[in-house]
């Protein structure tokens, strides 16, 4: 599902010339998804383009909704979805560059030092919170801000699920409702527990990795250019520490890229 | 390179003959300077030697003034129609075969936009740097379009201009500036320009001044009138076009180039904080931007991508070329303050005792636009590398335009468990290190004569007492009350200071501050509570890098940035007492 999702950033990617808005990429992403079958979404296809993909002078959830902003020469975008296929959900963010901007290749490179610390640090069973704020440390050394501080819940990661099939899949807000539900009965299952299925810097976020599916999104932000990858990281409870935790898949564009970068 | 080093010859026009000057390597671009009123060629000496270890520099005495010969009659030989002829006749004396790069000063920029305007020159021009002198068609266009719609602001740049302009109408009396100029105004010129426009003393004005200064009294008479009652409505720029305007010109007005876009469609606008005679005051400054400018306008030229001239960041058009030192650049406010400067286009030196961040912060600078940068790896509380650094500095990168000191650390506990290893250490690096700072590249900004700022970081706790801070207070304190002395002191050179009071901004300070009186652990975990308090009101960085730029150019004194700093500002002044009852509260940590 997740290399689904991945081949349909890379095809609209492929597609975005200047002059493209944001809610055009979201409606390729989507028709893209749904001539494969996808009806059902944890969230609707996201992107921003510019300087919202550093989510500049976001305020409220609705600035996170894809707008009329036309794609330019040397721009940065991200897309960002979550398709549902077959009860199967995946959620990747894909950050591209109309154009040469070294400063986006400079910070998209430096993403990979992120993957690395999150899966470390998850193997080694320290707290959510206590990773999130060691990602943010690596950010602020690497001099840059932490945009995934304005999601809702400064969340970098979320939890997630089977979902149950269903006929009709309506969406709320942008989330697709059977998610939404799952998101919640986990939630009130976790309060009971000890546990969130929200990775943040709050206290509920104060304990160890729940074994489960992660969708993990680290995001970058430097002035008026961010870039995040998001990918799905399996932790189980497995007393190997290779096996505890893994990302469930290295063949994705970003780790593509640098390994491209480095033989290079 | 001294002007005397040049070698002139002469060139014949129109029934006068002109001195001409050439410096440098006659193989490079030539550079062509054209001066004011009342100059002669000798206003450039300082800027014409330092273009010359790059350019051809051409300067000649424009007719009737220096060694050049006057017209007769007077009347009517001054017409910018015959100016230009001259400009045509000494661009193909010194350079046939390929266009020349054009610089004017006051009337030799007011002539330059002629030349720079009209058809028969087009191809000679490679590029025009204006500086003090507005085209006197455009300034026609101004006027009229202010007097057809009389706006409250309209009318208000009418009028300032209209002031500005006093010396205009007195030029067009007969026979009284003759006679001042060769008498007691002549005489008194050089002090006058010593006292009011801060020029430094030397070989300049030239022996010739009266004869000049009564000469060029009919390039206003021949041209002035006419000009600004019927302007050409044709006089747009065939060439790319650099405007450096100067802020504190007594005589010229900054509103007068706000539409210049539509006459010159290639433009590049700078500004200096400096009076008229920039030529001699700023030379360094000039000769950075008009080398920058035609270089990149030669580099177009022989098909080169041109370089992006212009820097995106909102002052890119003051700290373009400019070096600025910024301490504690690895991380928090220095950083962002860095990164600020370099998307204005300056070049950039990162000091910091951190050599991976101070590196990291030179890297992003040089990607989102500085024109160089440097990290450079040292404590700011230890004088000797203090001192080697700045040497460094000048030697290698020049003298510093801006100075940053931002570098400090936090200590928090109350007074009985502050211990004096504690105090020296915060003293040392928060008051010792601006002190140094100041002492050292203050020193070197005043032995150069050609302005520059010092921006000290305090802090809001320098004026909002606190039982919890007392040493950290006390050393911003310090910090505030210098700043606030050397900005008299240095009012004079024209070396602006300023004391920036962020307040509380989500910086790395939190998590390094000493917290004395407790034990490792307790401070571990008060450092992370500090952190975490500081990363809820998470004001940025960035905002308060901002107000370090606005604070230079509008050489603010003392900038307290946040809400809260300004508030404790407010109270300082009129309601002390209550930040004193707010000072005995403890803090929640």
């Amino acid at each position: 599902m997740q290399r689904l999702a991945y081949a349909c950033a890379e095809a609209v990617a492929a597609q975005l010339k200047p002059g493209v808005t944001e809610r055009e990429a979201a409606r390729m992403q989507r028709a893209w998804l749904r001539e494969r079958g996808v009806n059902d979404w944890f969230h609707l296809p996201f992107a921003w383009f510019g300087d919202r993909t550093a989510f500049v002078n976001f305020r409220v959830p609705l600035q996170f909704f894809p707008t009329n902003r036309r794609l330019e020469a040397g721009m940065p975008f991200i897309l960002d979805m979550a398709p549902v296929y077959k009860g199967f959900t995946a959620d990747i963010g894909y950050s591209g560059c109309l154009g040469l901007n070294p400063v986006h290749d400079k910070l998209l490179a430096d993403l990979e030092a992120h993957r690395e610390l999150i899966l470390r640090e998850v193997r080694e069973r320290r707290s959510l919170r206590e990773i999130y704020e060691d990602v943010e440390r690596l950010m602020t050394r690497q001099g840059y801000a932490n945009r995934h501080r304005a999601y809702p819940f400064g969340v970098i990661a979320h939890k997630v699920d089977r979902v149950k099939e269903r006929r009709w899949s309506p969406h709320l807000l942008g989330f697709g409702t059977q998610s939404l539900k799952g998101l919640a009965s986990d939630a009130l299952h976790g309060h009971r527990d000890g546990w969130s299925p929200l990775w943040s810097p709050y206290t509920f976020s104060d304990h160890p990795p729940r074994p489960g599916l992660w969708a993990v999104e680290p995001h970058l932000g430097f002035r008026g250019t961010g870039v995040k990858f998001e990918e799905i990281l399996v932790v189980t409870d497995s007393r190997d520490p290779e096996q505890s935790a893994f990302w469930l898949d290295d063949d994705v564009p970003h780790v593509r890229r640098w390994a491209e970068e480095k033989s290079a | 390179m001294r002007i005397e080093e040049a070698t002139e010859r002469w060139v014949r026009t129109g029934g006068v003959e002109l001195c001409v000057a050439e410096m440098g390597d006659t193989a490079r671009p030539t550079v062509l300077l054209v001066h004011g009123y009342p100059d002669s060629k000798e206003v450039w000496a300082e800027v014409a030697s330092r273009l010359a270890e790059h350019f051809h520099v051409v300067l000649y005495d424009v007719r009737g003034h220096g060694r050049s010969t006057a017209p007769q009659p007077l009347r009517g030989g001054f017409t910018l129609e015959k100016l230009t002829d001259d400009f045509l006749a000494v661009a193909d004396a010194v350079s046939p075969d390929r266009p020349v790069h054009l610089v004017g000063h006051d009337w030799g920029s007011v002539q330059s936009w002629e030349f720079v305007t009209v058809r028969r020159t087009e191809g000679r021009i490679a590029s025009f740097t204006s500086m003090s002198g507005p085209s006197l068609d455009h300034f026609g266009h101004w006027i009229k379009k202010r007097m057809v719609r009389p706006t409250p602001r309209a009318a208000a740049q009418l009028l300032g201009q209209g002031a500005k302009s006093w010396y205009v109408y007195m030029m067009h009396t007969p026979v009284l500036p003759e006679l001042a100029w060769r008498g007691p105004l002549g005489r008194q010129w050089p002090r006058i320009l010593q006292r009011v426009e801060k020029m430094p003393a030397g070989d300049y004005p030239t022996a010739s001044l009266p004869r000049d200064a009564a000469h060029g009294a009919w390039l206003y008479r021949d041209n002035i009138r006419a000009r600004l009652r019927r302007p050409r409505a044709d006089a747009y720029a065939h060439a790319p076009v650099q405007l450096i305007t100067p802020t504190g010109d007594a005589f010229l007005s900054e509103r007068l180039y706000d539409e210049l876009e539509q006459w010159a469609p290639q433009l590049v606008r700078r500004s200096l904080p400096a009076k008229h005679w920039v030529p001699r005051t700023r030379p360094d400054q000039l000769a950075s931007w008009i080398t920058d400018f035609v270089t990149a306008n030669e580099d177009t030229a022989a098909g080169v991508a041109p370089r992006d001239t212009v820097a995106g960041g909102p002052y890119a058009d003051r700290f373009a070329g400019q070096l600025v030192l910024v301490t504690g650049a690895a991380g928090g406010i220095g950083r962002a303050t860095a990164y600020a400067f370099a998307e204005a286009g300056a070049r950039i030196v990162a000091v910091d005792r951190d050599a991976e961040g101070a590196a990291r912060t030179a890297e992003m600078a040089r990607l989102i636009g500085a024109q160089k940068s440097w990290a450079e790896t040292v404590d700011v509380s230890d004088e000797q590398a203090m001192e080697k650094l700045a040497e460094k500095v000048a030697t290698e990168y020049g003298i510093v335009d801006v100075l940053v000191n931002n570098a400090g650390i936090g200590l928090s506990g109350s007074f009985l468990d502050t211990t004096s290893e504690d105090w020296k250490k915060v003293l040392d690096v928060n008051l010792w290190g601006v002190i140094h700072g100041c002492r050292l590249f203050g020193r070197q900004m005043a032995d150069r004569g050609q302005g520059g700022h010092i921006v000290n970081t305090a802090s809001a706790a320098a004026y909002q007492p606190s039982r919890a801070l007392p040493a950290y207070s006390t050393s911003k304190a310090a910090v505030l009350m210098l700043s606030e002395c050397l900005r008299a002191e240095f009012a004079g050179r024209g070396i602006g200071v300023s004391a920036i009071c962020p307040g509380l901004v989500n910086t790395g300070i939190t998590s390094t501050a000493r917290f004395a009186g407790v034990s490792a652990d307790e401070e571990k975990l008060k450092q992370r509570k500090t952190a975490r308090l500081y990363g809820m009101r998470n004001y940025p960085p960035e905002k308060v890098a901002d107000a370090v730029l606005k604070a230079v150019v509008r050489n603010q004194a003392v900038v307290p940035v946040t809400p809260e700093a300004r508030g404790a500002h407010f109270l300082s002044r009129f309601a002390p007492k209550a930040l004193r009852a707010i000072a005995r509260l403890e803090p929640p940590l």
